[in-house]
């Protein structure tokens, strides 16, 4: 699932300065999920959002709505009837759901609830951890169904690297070493072999660096 | 036992506090309360195994959303007795209306619009 985090009370009041009447989007899927942006978070959001303002003494309308997905426009089309009575969208999808509300009412100002984060699994009930970057070539066969690229902090393809010790990371003593975990994995699948052939240089133009991507299946088109 | 407790406390009866939502505490303050609080059972004690231990943790989280907010953690509190406690529960009462009178008004009374 795409994992966010919610952004501080103080960012968001700041950006909602100027309005008095906003519609707070939430989303279905991923961010409800990870518990930042579904129905609930809405409502506890434009709470503390009301809470704020009528401390300080400037009232604040706040209509709560949740989509089914952000990132589909025939669910963002069901606010059309009444987003012109907004002065502005709060919205506490991911990245994506954000921006193409705001492609799909162009006079809107939108605005992000949420720092959309990563890629991730539920670790346990609260905990969420990151897995991939949808790099655009997927190398989870050779490296024992652990991804170098999102779990490893300089993403190496040929680890580990000499920060690698007692089966942690460099970077932080609480990160477990994607390379220590790469070679576990190997070792259990009887696939040490894999870890002997050198992965060699990464196209990433697949990745980001080659542009935003897309893709289209010609059958499903209408 | 016949004991009394300051009258501005209203209760809320749930099954457990295990069922008390953040959102639940935070409608509250919309509505215009100055303060919250749970009386749940002791810890160890809760039918539903961990109900009183989830709401410890969401009293918690709510008293962050409150600083956030600025009305202040200490406007919500969680305190545990068991049903015999009669005692404790006016006791109770008595040092959260007490509490709460200290803080003041909530600066958000009455100036929330639903
Ligand atoms: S190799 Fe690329 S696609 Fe595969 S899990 Fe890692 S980041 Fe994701
Ligand atoms: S210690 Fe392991 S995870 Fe950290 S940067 Fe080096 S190889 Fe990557």
């Amino acid at each position: 699932m795409i994992v966010a985090n919610r952004k501080t009370l103080e960012e968001i009041l700041t950006m909602l300065k100027p309005y008095k009447k906003i519609l707070l989007l939430g989303c279905n899927e991923c961010v409800t999920v990870c518990a930042t942006g579904g129905e609930r978070e809405v409502g506890v959001l434009a709470s503390e959002i009301k809470l704020s303002r009528a401390k300080e003494g400037q009232e604040i309308e706040v209509r709560e709505q949740t989509l089914e997905r952000q990132c589909d426009h025939e669910y963002i089309d069901q606010v059309r009837p009444f987003v012109g009575d907004y002065e502005a969208i709060l919205s506490i999808a991911c990245g994506a759901g954000i921006q193409y509300v705001a492609e799909k009412y162009r006079n809107k100002v939108v605005l992000p609830g949420v720092n959309t984060t990563f890629l991730g699994v539920t670790l346990e009930q609260g905990v969420w951890s990151e897995r991939c970057q949808g790099c655009g070539e997927c190398v989870l066969h050779l490296t024992g169904g652990v991804c170098p690229i999102a779990r490893c902090a300089k993403s190496l393809l040929n680890g580990p690297c000499g920060g690698s010790s007692n089966g942690k990371c460099e970077v932080d003593k609480e990160l477990e070493c994607a390379w220590q975990l790469i070679v576990d994995r190997l070792k259990e699948l009887n696939q040490m072999d894999k870890y002997e052939e050198i992965i060699p240089i990464k196209d990433w133009t697949t990745s980001r660096d080659g542009g935003p991507r897309k893709r289209i299946r010609e059958d499903l088109r209408l | 036992m016949r004991l009394s407790y300051p009258t501005n406390v209203k209760i809320v009866k749930v099954p457990c506090t295990g069922r008390v939502d953040i959102l639940l505490i935070l409608k509250a303050f919309e509505s215009g309360v100055d303060g919250v609080y749970l009386a749940g059972c002791l810890e160890g004690e809760c039918h539903f195994l961990r109900g009183n231990l989830r709401a410890k943790k969401r009293v918690q989280y709510v008293k962050t959303l409150l600083d956030e907010v600025g009305l202040g953690a200490g406007r919500v509190e969680i305190y545990n007795m068991s049903s015999a406690q009669g005692q404790r529960f006016s006791e109770v009462a008595r040092e959260m209306t007490e509490k709460i009178r200290a803080l003041g008004p909530s600066p958000a009374k009455k100036k929330v619009r639903a």
